[in-house]
């Protein structure tokens, strides 16, 4: 009856079912925290264009450029149960063609134990801001937000505002000059 | 001993042929239950999440260092949640058989509710236009297959291997159906001693 294998499986079993109850006690004992907290964000150079995008439909489109600050402390939001905070910066604005527009300009991989206090001053973009048309020029209210993906080891996978919003201009004509 | 029998051909078939009728067909609708309520279990947690696949498994580094090669991910898809930006979903797009996972990085959406976004994995330097069907430049509602609720890491594992080596898929099969077997030989060897140590007193 006690063979190798029968031990050996009673411990892999065993082993399975302790580690499985363990994980979720580490889902459980993270699940119902809060994660918001403050940021601080600012544009600070504001231009608008009016170039073809050849990375899609080759019309000409509005394409907006800008720097932002951004300063906040996102140590807190760590515990055992964080592997990784997906950040990324949204401009959401209204615009004729469309009810809502969401566009990430910039984004970065926070992993545990990494700095988590972030200051950056006039930082350019990661990514184009393209409108879906030519509604850029002259906008009033584009709102910049920040907000966070967590990435736990096991469990869910929520995602969260920061508090603290910016809302910008457009200017209302375009740029001409390169950039 | 559910491994021993499945080494062991020889002894799992002497079993088959010295069990009688009943038995075997005990044997035959406990593995039954076990292939059904695997079956029920998937077709109920697809009702539930909305999503023609509710938990799919992580093939590609293309979301690292947030989802790895094995991870488990569980999919919801209700029809009105509105998608936004950030969120990771599962895509399936034309020409292509597996799905794919990546985060939405842009998204319009116009007042009649259409709508249209672009997505990018984590790890790609490049939005996926390149992936998308030929000429075809945004996704749409009906592209998704779920958006990713929750992630379960390691799990999958089993998954790949038994993709990657059929071997391994054929000692799992066989090791299930052998517990099954296992279990009621095993009832019928404490029986069988049970008496005989009666028979003995």
């Amino acid at each position: 009856m006690h063979t190798v294998l029968t031990r050996g499986n009673a411990i892999l079993a065993y082993s399975l079912s302790v580690l499985a109850c363990l994980t979720f006690a580490c889902f459980l004992s993270t699940v119902f925290l809060d994660y918001r907290t403050n940021a601080k964000l600012n544009s600070v150079k504001v231009l608008v264009k009016n170039v073809a995008d050849y990375s899609a439909s080759r019309e000409k489109h509005d394409l907006g450029f800008i720097t932002f600050d951004l300063h906040t402390d996102l140590t807190s939001l760590f515990n055992w149960n964080v592997k990784e905070l997906f950040l990324y910066l949204t401009a959401e604005y209204q615009t004729e063609n469309n009810e809502l527009n969401q566009v990430v300009l910039w984004d970065k991989i926070l992993l545990r134990g990494e700095n988590a206090v972030l200051d950056f001053k006039n930082m350019n973009t990661k990514y184009y801001f393209w409108d879906d048309g030519n509604g850029l020029k002259g906008h009033k209210n584009v709102t910049l937000t920040l907000s966070w993906n967590i990435i736990p080891n096991a469990g869910l996978l929520p995602r969260i505002f920061a508090i603290g919003e910016h809302s910008f201009k457009f200017p209302d004509s375009y740029t001409v000059t390169p950039v | 001993m559910g491994v021993i029998d499945q080494l062991n051909m020889d002894s799992l078939f002497g079993e088959v042929q010295r069990m009688d009728k009943r038995q075997f067909l005990y044997q035959v609708l406990s593995f039954g239950m076990i292939v059904s309520s695997a079956l029920m279990i998937w077709k109920g947690l697809m009702v539930v999440t909305g999503s023609e696949s509710p938990i799919v498994v992580v093939l590609s580094g293309s979301m690292e260092p947030a989802f790895h090669r094995g991870d488990l991910l569980f999919l919801t898809n209700y029809r009105d949640e509105p998608v936004r930006v950030g969120e990771i979903v599962v895509f399936k797009v034309e020409g292509r058989d597996i799905p794919i996972v990546h985060r939405v990085i842009k998204l319009h959406e116009k007042n009649n509710g259409t709508l249209k976004f672009l997505t990018k994995g984590d790890n790609n330097s490049v939005d996926d236009r390149g992936l998308y069907a030929p000429g075809q430049l945004w996704l749409t509602k009906n592209d998704i297959v779920g958006r990713a609720q929750g992630v379960l890491p390691y799990v999958g594992m089993i998954t790949i291997y038994m993709n990657e080596y059929p071997n391994f898929k054929d000692a799992i099969i066989m090791s299930m159906l052998s517990k099954v077997q296992f279990r009621i030989s095993l009832k019928f060897a404490y029986l069988r001693r049970y008496l005989f140590d009666k028979a003995c007193l």
